[in-house]
C-alpha cells in the first residue's frame, strides 16, 4: 500500500522541482549556520547561489566520514543544542563514533518515513511487529519502533538477543512481522529449530530486514525457512538511519525517500557523477534534516539507480541491494567494524604490534555471528605464567569489546601464523580461506 | 639453586609439541625436565634444557616466541612428606606463593627428587631453601 502518494508517487518533474526548491533552501542553511560547509564551499569557490538547477549540485563538495570524525561531536550542527532532542551513533573510523543528532522535527520526519517504509513492505496498522533490531544508541532500534507506532501497528519492543524469550513471544503474542539484521533471522530459525518450533507455522509473515549486507540467496533461505515474505531495507546513521530506502513486494530494488533524500552516483576514483544504471558510489544529500542535515555524502557503498517507475506504482527511483564497499568496513551483527578501531586498541595495550587477523565467515553468517580477532604473540608479550597471558587476553577482550561496541573473540596466535603479504596487509579474511 | 628455564607460547593444535621437539633435537639439546600449562587455545611449554642459551636460539628460529627466565630448583628426599616439609612449608612459612611448579625425579634415578619452581620473590625463596 502506498502511503503517501502525493510524495511517493510523484510524477518525477514535480518531484524534481521539489528536491530542487528543498536543495536551495538546504544550502543556504548550511552555508549561513554550519562554520565547516562555509569553508568547505569557499574552497570549492562555491556559494549557495550557483545552485540553480539539480545539475548544480555535483558544484558542491563532497562530505566524508572523515569529517565527521574531524567536527566530533558537534560541529556539523546546523541547530543550537537547546532544539536537539535524542542522539544516536554508531562507529567511527577510529575512535570517536559517529554523533547524529535530531531535532523534534527530525524525529517525527523519520517517524513518519518509517512509517511509509513499513508500508511499502506490506505491514499495516494491523499487524504485530516485533522489533528484534537493538534499542539504544543504534539507530534500527528507535527507528522502526517509532515507524511502527505511526503507521498504528502493535510494536513489541524486544530488542536484539534473548532469542528463546523472543520465539517464546513471537508464538504468544502472534507476531505477524518481524524487523531484525538478516543474519538475526537466521539465528531465530535455528533456535526456532532446537525448540522444536517450526516459524512456518506461526503467524509470522513478513520480515524486514537491513543493517548489514547479505545476499539473494540469503534471502531465499530465509523466506523459506520461516515461511515469510523478505524485504531489503538500507539506511545509515549519517543520514538519518534506516529509512532512506526499502523494497516494495515487487522486490525490483529499494525505493528510495527522494523528497527526503537527494541521491546520485558517483565513481568513486574520480569523484565525477555517472549516469543511471551505472554501478559506483551511492552520495546522499538530506534535503529535509534540520540538526545535521549533510551536503553529498560519501556512503562508500557500492550501488547502481533505476528511475524507471515501479509496478507498485511509486515513481521514486530505486537502488539495487548494496554489493560492496570502497572502504574496509565491516558490519557485523548491524554494527559497522573498521580494522584501524581494531589497530588502535593493539598499540594501546602495551607492546602489540599490529600483527593480527579479523575473521569472518560470510558462508555461515548466521552459525558464527562472531568476530574473531587473531592477535599475534610477539616476545614482548609472552610470559611464562599462566594468569599474565590470560589476563592479556581479557585485557584485550575488554578494550575491543568497548571500542568495537560489540563482542569479539580473541585468540592469541603463534608469530608468522598471520601470513604477511607485499604492501598492505590483508586484514581480513573469510574462515573458507583459511 | 637458580636454573634458567625456557618458555614457549604454543597453540593448542596437533602437532605443535612436535615441532618444538623438532627444533630442539635439530641441536642436539636435551630436556631435563618439561611441564605443559594450557588453555582450549594455546599454552605455555616450560621446560629445563642441558643447554638454555642454545635451545632458545633454536626455538626462536623455528619461528616460535620463546623467553628464558631464572627459576628455583631443589632437591628433595624421595619420601612421603618429602615435598611438604623441605620446599612447600618452608616458602609457606616466609610467606612466598609458588607461581607454579613441577617435578622431576633426577638422573639415576636414586632417592631423591628435584622441583623447579617459580616463587613470587626469587631472592628471597633462595635464602630460605639455602638456610635449610
Amino acid at each position: 500500500m502506498i502511503r503517501d502518494p502525493e510524495h511517493e508517487a510523484m510524477p518525477r518533474s514535480e518531484l524534481e522541482k521539489l528536491q530542487l526548491e528543498r536543495l536551495k533552501a538546504k544550502v543556504r542553511e548550511v552555508y549561513e549556520k554550519v562554520p565547516f560547509y562555509r569553508r568547505t564551499f569557499k574552497e570549492k569557490g562555491v556559494t549557495p547561489d550557483d545552485i540553480q538547477t539539480l545539475a548544480d549540485l555535483t558544484k558542491l563538495p563532497f562530505t566524508s566520514k572523515l569529517d565527521f570524525r574531524d567536527n566530533y561531536p558537534y560541529g556539523l550542527m546546523a541547530v543550537p543544542l537547546e532544539q536537539v532532542v535524542r542522539i544516536h551513533s554508531s562507529s567511527g573510523t577510529t575512535g570517536k563514533p559517529v554523533i547524529a543528532p535530531y531535532t523534534q522535527r527530525d524525529i517525527d520526519t523519520w517517524s513518519e518515513i518509517m512509517a511509509r517504509t513499513l508500508a511499502t513492505c506490506g505491514a499495516t496498522k494491523d499487524d504485530v511487529i516485533q522489533n528484534a533490531y537493538g534499542y539504544g544508541l543504534f539507530t534500527g532500534g528507535l527507528g522502526f519502533h517509532y515507524g511502527a507506532e505511526r503507521l498504528g501497528a502493535l510494536v513489541i519492543p524486544t530488542s536484539s538477543g534473548n532469542t528463546k524469550r523472543q520465539i517464546l513471544l513471537l508464538q504468544d503474542l502472534g507476531t505477524t512481522v518481524i524487523t531484525c539484521t538478516p543474519s538475526y533471522a537466521l539465528i531465530l530459525h535455528e533456535t526456532a529449530t532446537e525448540m522444536g518450533v517450526d516459524l512456518r507455522d506461526t503467524k509470522l509473515r513478513l520480515g524486514i530486514f537491513g543493517a548489514e549486507p547479505w545476499s539473494e540467496q540469503m534471502r531465499r533461505d530465509i523466506e523459506e525457512r520461516l515461511g515469510i515474505l523478505a524485504m531489503n531495507i538500507y539506511g545509515l546513521t549519517e543520514v538519518i538511519g534506516p529509512g532512506v530506502s526499502v523494497e516494495c513486494p515487487y522486490k525490483c530494488g529499494m525505493h528510495i525517500a527522494e523528497d527526503h533524500f537527494l541521491v546520485e552516483i558517483i565513481d568513486p576514483e574520480t569523484g565525477e557523477q555517472l549516469p543511471y544504471g551505472e554501478e559506483g558510489e551511492l552520495v546522499i544529500t538530506t534535503l529535509t534534516k534540520e540538526a545535521q542535515p549533510v551536503i553529498r555524502f560519501r556512503t562508500r557503498d557500492i550501488t547502481s539507480l533505476n528511475p524507471e517507475p515501479c509496478q507498485c506504482g511509486r515513481t521514486t527511483a530505486r537502488m539495487s541491494r548494496v554489493t560492496g564497499r570502497t572502504d574496509d568496513m565491516l558490519v557485523v551483527r548491524g554494527v559497522n567494524v573498521f580494522p584501524s578501531q581494531i589497530e588502535s586498541v593493539l598499540l594501546d595495550v602495551e607492546g602489540v604490534e599490529p600483527h593480527y587477523l579479523i575473521v569472518v565467515d560470510r558462508q555461515h553468517a548466521f552459525k558464527s555471528d562472531e568476530l574473531e580477532i587473531w592477535v599475534e604473540v610477539s616476545e614482548e608479550l609472552f610470559s611464562d605464567e599462566m594468569q599474565k597471558m590470560e589476563d592479556l587476553e581479557r585485557r584485550l577482550q575488554s578494550e575491543m569489546d568497548s571500542v568495537l561496541g560489540i563482542s569479539a573473540r580473541i585468540k592469541l596466535v603463534e608469530p608468522k601464523t598471520i601470513a604477511r603479504t607485499e604492501g598492505k596487509a590483508k586484514r581480513v579474511v573469510d574462515r573458507s580461506e583459511l | 639453586m637458580r636454573v634458567k628455564q625456557v618458555s614457549v607460547f604454543v597453540e593448542n593444535e596437533c602437532g605443535r609439541l612436535e615441532a618444538i621437539l623438532e627444533a630442539l633435537q635439530g641441536e642436539s639439546i636435551n630436556i631435563r625436565a618439561l611441564s605443559v600449562s594450557e588453555t582450549a587455545e594455546f599454552g605455555i611449554v616450560r621446560m629445563i634444557l642441558d643447554n638454555p642459551e642454545k635451545g632458545l636460539q633454536a626455538l626462536r628460529q623455528a619461528g616460535f616466541t620463546t623467553r628464558i627466565d631464572w627459576m628455583l630448583s631443589a632437591q628433595i628426599p624421595d619420601v612421603p612428606g618429602g615435598l611438604l616439609n623441605t620446599v612447600a612449608r618452608p616458602l609457606a612459612k616466609a610467606g612466598i606463593n609458588i607461581k607454579y611448579f613441577y617435578a622431576y625425579i633426577g638422573q639415576g634415578g636414586g632417592n631423591e627428587a628435584t622441583v623447579v619452581l617459580k616463587p613470587d620473590d626469587l631472592e628471597k625463596a633462595e635464602e630460605v631453601l639455602a638456610a635449610r
